[in-house]
């Protein structure tokens, strides 16, 4: 495998670490979804055959046709073998027609049962999953690798059974036409597989490497493009399309060494054939003149031959895209491998317990990828959210605020201690059970392609217009009454786009919409201006007042929102909980985080 | 045969957002002028139009020793058999010999020919994907702010992959077709007209099949590839905002609504498969009979002595060949179906004109004067609008003396971000003009103008490549040593030695997880490390914490000095350093003045700073 060695690229390339199987191997795996199908699959291998193994008929009657009516000029005969022509070609015909008809519709199910599999799924992946695959590579997976399955179901597979048969039935016509003939025609099939053979092999490597290639390039595109105002900012586009220039003519140079390979072997597949028949054709008019051989078997015998060659010289075609189909079926499997992670949950309702508020005990945290020897992320976090309470989370840049968010809906799991929710344990509720009861405002804010009230009811698909609107409110989204279907303005990238700040403001009205009992909120005002932080603030607070929120805090603005404040260590532990004033007085590292290391000079 | 010009139906099926007249920029594809495809294409084979034509030759040799086996097989039967039989060899072995050569050939010559135009092809494409790219980035930010990146990448990826195919499979099809086809009716004609006249004739319907086939198929494929770009939307969607879907619980919905649009792709999948089938069928009923015609009328000559065995028999051959590329023909018209609506959008995005070009006679930035870093700025006379008309930056003049700290406060929308984009010429301005020196900026060279003006944004975008190769994105010739000093001086150095393999760590990889602040960190370090003349900061310090945006000020202080600087933050915290406020207010500098007299006065400033002193410790 090209780059095997390298391994340790986990994100754009993870397929390059799977170990490749057969190509029979591989396709075999497709079994379960091609099952519900098979019988159609078997028919139209079977129609084929029949088509087929009818258009080789066709010599056979010509050799009838030549050497009986026309040699004795019987021209009520030739009708007859008219018929018989016209019949077996609209047999065949028709037969082609059916062949589509079985697996038509069938294998464009199989193909969207299989692409719905991934996307289910890749949704149930655990978050670290996703940080390693990128969704590009995800996305050629579910589109480009299934098209690549369906299409090999529905053509190659079948021609690669009817082609084999083909061959196979032909060279048994031909020997019985005259054995030492076919003999000769034989002949060429050794140094062909053999040919194939090595072709295969160097073959894949080479449709590998391009692809991963490709995949780079388009990483380049994808770079450029969302990099653009960096690359604006610093007149870099010149070195940008270098390098994109450089790549390509690397993928140029791939491409160029498959053409080569193919060359070699397209013109040993046309030649060598061509050559045995050749051959054929001298020793059988050597035949007839000696009057061994009827002139009509050994035209029989050269239409058939003829007949043979796209059977034969498709095998090599058929070779490779059965190679890109394996591969293509590994790639769909690099996922669909990946276990989801087991719900442990009970399924039953968390015991309504006192109302405890968030414990966090000697929580412990690494990301799954973190290289071997690094130190865990947090290494005991003991912290206690009352009910009804808002903490601040406080904590210097890098040392694991939000990765210490993520755990509370699990997105992430503790690599050890528990978190409890009211005193029920959270990693014994179910995930859904556990994410209804926790609403996040994340600190990078997506929106879906949808409209404002779509975006900001998916965290409380039950509320109703009174509570969107209250949401939007406490979150000073007024714009979205000043844009132009109001909050059924379609969003995100399909639709209108708006301001870092306008998307921050929604991401929170989509936490805090549907009053959830336990709110995360990650540095929810980065984005906003002075003025409009003030008004978001003052809302929330009536918000904060019934929740139990925990809030990630750059600045003293924000931490104003909560009743206490808990600070987070860079060793990843929280070494002080106390209110703003008590942790400014006692606490030298919150003093130092909230006002800096600078004597505050009189602006 | 098809044209390239025609135009994919619209491929989105949301409503346009605004309800207006349809916005381009919410199509797929960007409207292009009429025959700007065919254009295109032109151009990028012009350099290898002698090589196309030898190529072309080849074929036709390569086709001529291919298609001759049944001509000699009729010599054979009806010359070289009598001839051996009256024990006269030589026809026989001329005959070995034809068949043979023609063979080896035959195959030399197609080797040939795959490699050949394996090259032209692939310099084609090379040609087509820098075009794209380096188009794309030469379009200026209005361009991009509207046109989503995905389709971007479409163009450069998935619409060069279509016509990728059709060149290196599509065109060799199509090649070998037309030539066989007219090289074997050549030989029909030639061996008996009457019967080569009839094989001829089935071209008639077979045309008509061709055409309705395009024409159904064309609607069908539309279908599928706009039900196709909804799945992908939603795909990458999802992917992309796992951490929401999960939290919020939208597996279960999403897996409907997914479902939906799987299975509308589906049925046009099913339909795109039977048009082709439905191509196939009636394609083989009419060779078949007329494979049958041929055979009766050829046997009944024969029998009654007026043709020669040997040519019914080539005639059998030849039609049975003749016939043989009708499914690689369908598969052709459907990658030209795909490759010309590819060509057709990418056609739309090149014809695109950048808004912001550079110039043709480029100036150069004056010696300064001082010895200073500093460069003095000049807007005279600047209007600012959108092409869709709304006016952001009503007519206005400013100046900003070289060495001048400026900060820029107001509120969301009042134009700060207009004024900065404007100073770094990502956007010009629709009336009047910026001037660095007294150079106006569309004068100059973007390697001078970025020696000029660098700007540090918001975004925290990491180029895939080590910390120390995003630093260094600033300029690319510095050593590492530069790249290292750079990082100290902004406080960055402490995180990134931190990391496993410190600077040399990949930010795509593991254990590079990388805060949004400490990515603000590294843009700044690579602004530095421009050393540009006029340094713009637009909210570049907003997911810092305060120790972090104090270390970054402190740095900023020994940088900024002597440098022109534009900061444009909402925390009036940077303002400490700033020689002079400008306040905005509807794309109206309001207040303007040094921050110690604004503060003092009763303006908006004074209140707005006395909202931010309430909201500190």
């Amino acid at each position: 495998m090209t780059g095997g060695e390298g391994g340790s690229d986990p994100r754009g390339d993870a397929a390059r670490e799977v170990p490749r199987h057969s190509t029979v191997r591989s396709l075999l795996r497709l079994r379960p979804y091609v099952r519900p199908v098979a019988w159609r699959l078997v028919c139209s291998a079977l129609v084929a055959v029949t088509a087929s193994c009818l258009s080789l008929l066709i010599p056979l009657v010509l050799k009838h046709l030549v050497d009986g009516p026309v040699r004795h000029h019987d021209p009520s005969g030739v009708w007859l073998g008219g018929a018989l022509v016209l019949l077996l070609g609209l047999a065949e015909a028709g037969l082609f027609g059916v062949r589509r008809w079985l697996v038509a519709r069938p294998m464009a199910a199989l193909e969207a049962r299989m692409r719905g599999e991934l996307y289910h799924r890749l949704q149930r992946l655990p978050v670290a999953f996703h940080d390693r695959w990128g969704s590009g590579q995800l996305l050629s997976r579910g589109t480009n690798d299934l098209q690549i399955v369906r299409m090999f179901l529905t053509f190659p597979l079948i021609f690669l059974v009817v082609n084999s048969t083909t061959v196979v039935v032909g060279f048994v016509i031909l020997f019985f036409q005259r054995w030492t003939l076919g003999l000769v025609l034989l002949a060429p099939v050794v140094p062909l597989v053999t040919l194939c053979t090595y072709f295969e092999s160097r073959y894949s490597v080479a449709t590998r490497r391009a692809q991963d290639q490709i995949g780079d390039l388009t990483t380049l595109v994808e770079e450029s493009v969302l990099g653009i105002r960096i690359i604006k900012a610093f007149g870099r586009h010149r070195s940008q399309a270098r390098a994109f220039q450089r790549q390509s003519q690397e993928l140029r140079g791939t491409e160029l060494f498959k053409a080569g390979l193919l060359a070699n072997l397209w013109g040993m597949m046309t030649s060598l054939p061509d050559v045995a028949l050749g051959s054929a054709l001298v020793f059988g008019c050597v035949q007839v003149a000696h009057g061994t051989l009827s002139s009509g078997t050994l035209v029989a015998f050269l239409t058939t031959g003829l007949a043979l060659r796209w059977p034969v010289e498709s095998l090599g075609w058929l070779l490779s895209i059965s190679n890109e189909a394996a591969t293509a079926v590994d790639r769909f499997f690099d996922v669909m491998d990946t276990a989801p992670p087991a719900d442990d949950g009970t399924g039953a309702a968390p015991a309504a317990g006192p109302a405890d508020g968030i414990r966090f005990e000697a929580v412990r945290f690494r990301y799954p990828d973190a290289p071997e020897g690094t130190p865990d992320l947090l290494t005991g976090v003991d912290l206690h959210v009352r009910s009804g309470e808002t903490m601040a989370l406080v904590g210097a840049t890098g040392c694991g605020k939000t990765s210490l968010t993520a755990l509370l809906p699990r997105l992430y799991e503790a690599t050890g201690g528990r978190i409890t929710l009211d005193g029920a344990d959270s990693a014994a509720m179910s995930r859904s059970q556990l994410r209804s009861l926790v609403a996040t405002a994340f600190e990078e804010p997506t929106l879906f392609s949808a409209t404002v009230r779509e975006n900001v009811l998916m965290g409380a698909p039950q509320a109703g217009e009174e509570e969107l609107l209250r949401a939007l409110r406490t979150a000073q989204c007024g714009f979205v009454h000043d844009l132009p279907q109001g909050v059924d303005t379609q969003v995100g990238e399909q639709g209108l786009s708006l301001s870092g700040g306008q998307r921050q403001r929604l991401a929170l009205a989509r936490a805090v919409v549907g009053d959830p009992r336990f709110l995360v909120l990650d540095d929810p005002l980065s984005a906003l201006d002075v003025h409009t932080e003030a008004l978001v603030e003052a809302a929330l607070r009536e918000v904060l007042a019934t929740t139990t929120a925990l809030v990630v805090a750059h600045r003293p603005s924000t931490v104003q929102l909560a009743d206490r404040v808990a600070l987070l260590s860079d060793d990843g532990r929280i070494t002080a909980v106390g209110t703003h004033r008590e942790l400014l007085e006692t606490n030298e590292e919150y003093r130092w985080l909230m006002s800096g290391a600078d004597e505050r000079s009189a602006a | 045969m098809a044209s390239v010009t025609e135009q994919p139906a619209d491929e989105r099926q949301e409503p346009v957002a605004d309800g207006g007249p349809a916005d381009p920029f919410d199509r797929d594809a960007l409207p292009a002028p009429p025959g700007a495809s065919r254009a295109l294409l032109r151009d990028l084979t012009r350099p290898y139009r002698g090589r196309i034509w030898l190529a072309a030759i080849l074929l036709v040799v390569q086709q001529a020793a291919a298609q001759s086996g049944p001509l000699i097989v009729a010599l054979a039967i009806d010359h070289a058999i009598p001839a051996l039989a009256r024990h006269d060899a030589g026809p026989l072995v001329a005959v070995a010999v034809a068949y043979i050569g023609c063979a080896v050939a035959g195959g030399v010559l197609q080797r040939v020919f795959i490699r050949r135009s394996a090259v032209i092809g692939q310099s084609v494409l090379l040609e087509l994907r820098g075009r794209i790219f380096r188009h794309a980035q030469s379009l200026g930010l209005d361009f991009h702010e509207r046109y989503t990146s995905g389709r971007i990448i479409a163009r450069a990826t998935s619409d060069v992959e279509a016509i990728r195919e059709l060149i290196t499979e599509g065109m060799q099809e199509l090649l070998n077709v037309g030539l066989s086809v007219l090289y074997i009716s050549g030989v029909l004609v030639v061996l008996d007209w009457k019967l080569g006249l009839v094989a001829l004739v089935t071209g008639v319907p077979l045309a008509f099949t061709v055409r309705r086939f395009r024409r159904r198929s064309k609607l069908v494929y539309t279908r599928r590839s706009a039900a196709m770009a909804s799945v992908i939307v939603r795909f990458s969607e999802t992917m992309n905002g796992i951490r929401p879907v999960q939290a919020f619980r939208r597996e279960e919905s999403n897996d409907e609504e997914f479902a939906a649009l799987n299975r509308v792709h589906r049925t046009s999948n099913g339909d795109a498969i039977l048009e082709m089938g439905r191509f196939t069928v009636s394609s083989w009923l009419i060779a078949n009979t007329s494979l049958a015609l041929v055979v009766l009328w050829g046997a009944y000559r024969v029998a009654s002595g007026s043709l020669e065995l040997g040519v019914l028999a080539a005639f059998v051959l030849y039609l049975r060949r003749l016939y043989e590329p009708i499914d690689p023909l369908g598969m052709f018209l459907n990658s030209w179906q795909s490759a010309a609506a590819s060509l057709e959008k990418i056609a739309g995005l090149l014809a695109q004109i950048p808004s912001v070009p550079e110039p043709a006679a480029p100036r150069t930035l004056p010696q300064r004067a001082s010895g200073r870093p500093g460069r003095a700025v000049e807007f005279a006379g600047v209007r600012f609008a959108y092409r869709t008309g709304g006016e952001v930056l009503p007519r206005f003049d400013l100046a900003l003396p070289a060495g001048q700290t400026v900060a820029v406060v107001g509120a969301t929308g009042a134009g700060k971000s207009t004024l900065a984009k404007l100073l770094c010429r990502f956007y010009d301005p629709t009336e009047g003009a910026v001037t660095l020196d007294g150079v106006d900026l569309r004068d100059l060279a973007v390697p001078e103008l970025r020696r000029g003006v660098v700007m540090v944004t918001q975004e925290s975008f990491l180029f895939s490549g080590t910390v120390a190769e995003n630093i260094a994105l600033g300029d690319p010739d510095a050593t590492a040593e530069d790249v290292v000093a750079a990082a100290r001086a902004i406080g960055a150095h402490e995180f990134i030695t931190a990391l496993p393999e410190g600077y040399d760590t990949d930010v795509r990889k593991r254990g590079g997880r990388i805060s949004a602040g400490q990515r603000q960190l590294v843009a700044f370090a690579r602004a530095l490390l421009a050393d540009p003349a006029v340094l713009i900061l637009d909210e570049a310090t907003s997911s810092l914490d305060v120790p972090g945006e104090q270390a970054v000020q402190r740095a900023m202080r020994t940088v900024l000095h002597g440098r022109t600087a534009v900061i444009i933050a909402h925390r009036l915290s940077t303002v400490e350093i700033a020689d002079r406020v400008l306040v905005m207010d509807a794309g109206r500098v309001v207040e303007d003045g040094s921050p110690d007299r604004l503060v003092l006065g009763d303006g908006r400033f004074a209140g707005l700073h006395t909202a931010w002193r309430d909201s500190l410790v």
